[in-house]
């Protein structure tokens, strides 16, 4: 499978990433060298075959219901590019 | 004082334990040769008064004679780890002056023990790299020069091209993505350095620097801190001079914790004493996969030398079968990427690092991302995305997941028969030039971890151990791949190679 331009620019969309038109070109070129290499996969009898869920087999630990750590919204919002009284900024999203 | 930088870990523990020195004197002959070396750019961030703070700590506790396991080794630190109040940035321009308020599990248990911090490390963007060279510091120099060239050139190109802002093309690539780690190590810029493995970070660049790097079994490290790439596969370890160093520190990084679910209940063996414990009745495995066309003369002698040696000390050589192998590395640019593009989802301009307005909230997070990720961080997140798709699933992800499934049973087959541990080589090839992939198809790059990525997707240990040189005289490291949570029969195996090929000789100092 390979992408076409269209595609490229729906991906960096879905991606988050603005993609200048003029870097559409290159960017399509190396997605699809990349997929070509993993169309390799397409010989792999997977027939039958559980997808791999957990590298280790262990269980998933659970830990109580209890506050671990509070009362640090200082921390929490120092390094924040934007912030107004323990508050995160953001560009208006609600009309 | 230089020759305090050229002892290993365990000498300079056993130095300060007898006295012969102070780690005041230990950790200054460090800061010093860190000052010294910044052509190599290992160090994106030198913290000396912390080294200096913690070192006179340590000298008050060896005078008490309470000293801790690494009273006051001076290491290095990936810059993929969180330390608490210093800056932390993964090699990306997305976390910009990040300064985390809280520490990693690995390296809190490192300063728990008495480790001494001299800075952090260079590396890949996000981990994501087999060169150094997708930093956005710029790349890591190797301390190995290519063959022909002396420090003066060397010197020369380095300086001629930061002052025009461009790579020094023709020195050589330390490896990636812990290629600071593995540049700082060879070039006795720390004792020994944390770094981390998704695909064959720890591994490649040891094999590429003549030092010895160890990828525990996923599981063994807890994960909480550390800066993520690919959940299912990230791990780290340590990168030394001996394989004893590398037990020594991996002793203290490992262990629970109940801040990752997936760290491994399981008590932490003193590894150690494992160093020593030789290759007497091992079964070996030698994987005809991993033999493939092209290889280099000097890595197929190299291979069967480490046979050889391991022969000698009493182990029994088995051919074996690894049949999908090949997938691997295909999978792994299937399954890398996906989970990397959902944890990087984070970096979307609002809690922490870089901004970049937009006209609204989707055209600040699209800015934002697109200044602050490089070229490869961009591709493999929006591969990540593409594979994850609506219509795209099952044909690329869930068919990977069941290609790794096959993968780690390959392993599992032939665990059960009896073998112990499985040698091959580390990398295709020696140390490549800077410039000399990054520009061509992105496949090229990906193809130097076709046999270490194997280790990640089957969640196994894997060392890599220098084993002797190519014919320019570069450094080719052999890599051993045990059971889960078997480190120390890798240790011990790592330990006859390293004692057959004897020690690496590392590249006089050139840089200063």
């Amino acid at each position: 499978m390979s992408v076409d331009a269209t595609t490229v620019k729906r991906v960096a969309h879905l991606a988050r990433i603005a993609l200048p038109e003029a870097e559409v070109e290159r960017m399509q070129g190396e997605l699809n060298a990349i997929l070509g290499f993993v169309e390799e996969l397409a010989k792999v009898d997977v027939e039958g075959v559980e997808p791999m869920t957990s590298v280790t087999p262990m269980r998933l630990k659970q830990r109580a219901d209890v506050v671990t750590e509070g009362n640090i919204a200082d921390a929490i919002i120092a390094n924040a590019p934007l912030s107004d009284d323990h508050y995160f900024m953001v560009p208006k999203v609600v009309e | 004082m230089t020759e305090l930088i050229e002892l290993s870990l365990a000498e300079a523990r056993d130095g300060l334990e007898a006295k012969r020195f102070s780690a005041s004197e230990l950790v200054r002959a460090h800061i010093s040769a860190v000052e010294r070396a910044r052509l190599l750019n290992a160090y994106v961030l030198e913290t000396p008064e912390k080294a200096l703070a913690q070192a006179s700590e340590s000298d008050a506790r060896l005078k008490r004679g309470e000293a801790r396991p690494l009273e006051g080794l001076p290491i290095g630190v990936k810059d993929l780890f969180c330390t608490k109040g210093v800056r932390t940035t993964a090699g990306s321009a997305i976390l910009g002056n990040f300064t985390p308020d809280y520490e990693s599990t690995v390296t809190s248990q490192l300063w728990r023990d008495g480790a001494v911090m001299l800075g952090k490390l260079n590396c890949d963007e996000f981990a994501m790299g087999s060169s150094n060279e997708t930093s956005a510091f710029g790349p890591v120099v190797s301390p190995w020069l290519p063959p022909n060239w002396d420090g003066a050139r060397a010197r020369a190109t380095i300086v001629k091209a930061t002052a025009e802002r461009a790579a020094p093309a023709g020195l050589l690539v330390p490896g990636g993505s812990s290629g600071g780690s593995a540049a700082a190590v060879a070039a006795r810029l720390c004792l020994a350095a944390t770094a981390t493995d998704t695909g064959g970070s720890i591994r490649q660049p040891a094999a590429f620097t003549g030092t010895v790097g160890m990828k525990p079994t996923y599981g063994r490290c807890s994960r909480f801190g550390t800066v993520a790439f690919a959940s299912s596969l990230d791990q780290a370890g340590p990168i030394a001079r001996t394989v004893r160093d590398c037990a020594i520190l991996l002793r203290s990084m490992a262990g629970p914790d109940p801040r990752d679910s997936t760290s491994a209940d399981l008590p932490v063996p003193d590894f150690e004493a494992a160093v020593t414990r030789g290759a007497k009745g091992l079964k070996i495995g030698i994987p005809k996969e991993y033999r493939m066309d092209g290889m280099p003369e000097e890595i197929e002698k190299l291979w069967a030398d480490g046979g050889r040696w391991l022969a000698a000390a009493g182990a029994e050589l088995i051919d074996i079968s690894l049949p999908h192998t090949a997938y691997a590395l295909p999978a792994y640019y299937i399954v890398a990427p996906a989970e990397a593009s959902s944890n990087l989802a984070r970096y979307d301009g609002v809690r922490y690092g870089l901004r970049v307005e937009g006209g609204d909230v989707i055209e600040m997070y699209e800015n934002t991302r697109a200044a602050g990720f490089g070229r490869e961080v961009k591709r493999r997140v929006m591969i990540g995305a593409y594979v994850l798709s609506a219509g795209y699933y099952d044909a690329y992800y869930l068919r990977a997941q069941k290609t790794r499934t096959l993968i780690k049973r390959d392993f599992e087959q032939v665990f059960a028969a009896g073998i112990d541990a499985v040698l091959t080589p580390a990398t295709p090839t020696a140390a490549f030039g800077i410039g000399e992939k990054a520009s061509a198809s992105p496949i090229e790059m990906y193809l130097n971890d076709v046999f270490t990525v194997t280790v990640n997707m089957a969640g196994l240990p894997g060392i890599s151990v220098p084993a002797g040189c190519d014919a320019k005289g570069l450094p080719l490291g052999l890599q051993l791949i045990g059971r889960p949570f078997d480190e120390e029969t890798l240790f011990a195996t790592a330990k006859v190679i390293e004692d057959a090929a004897g020690r690496m000789v590392l590249p006089k100092v050139w840089w200063e």
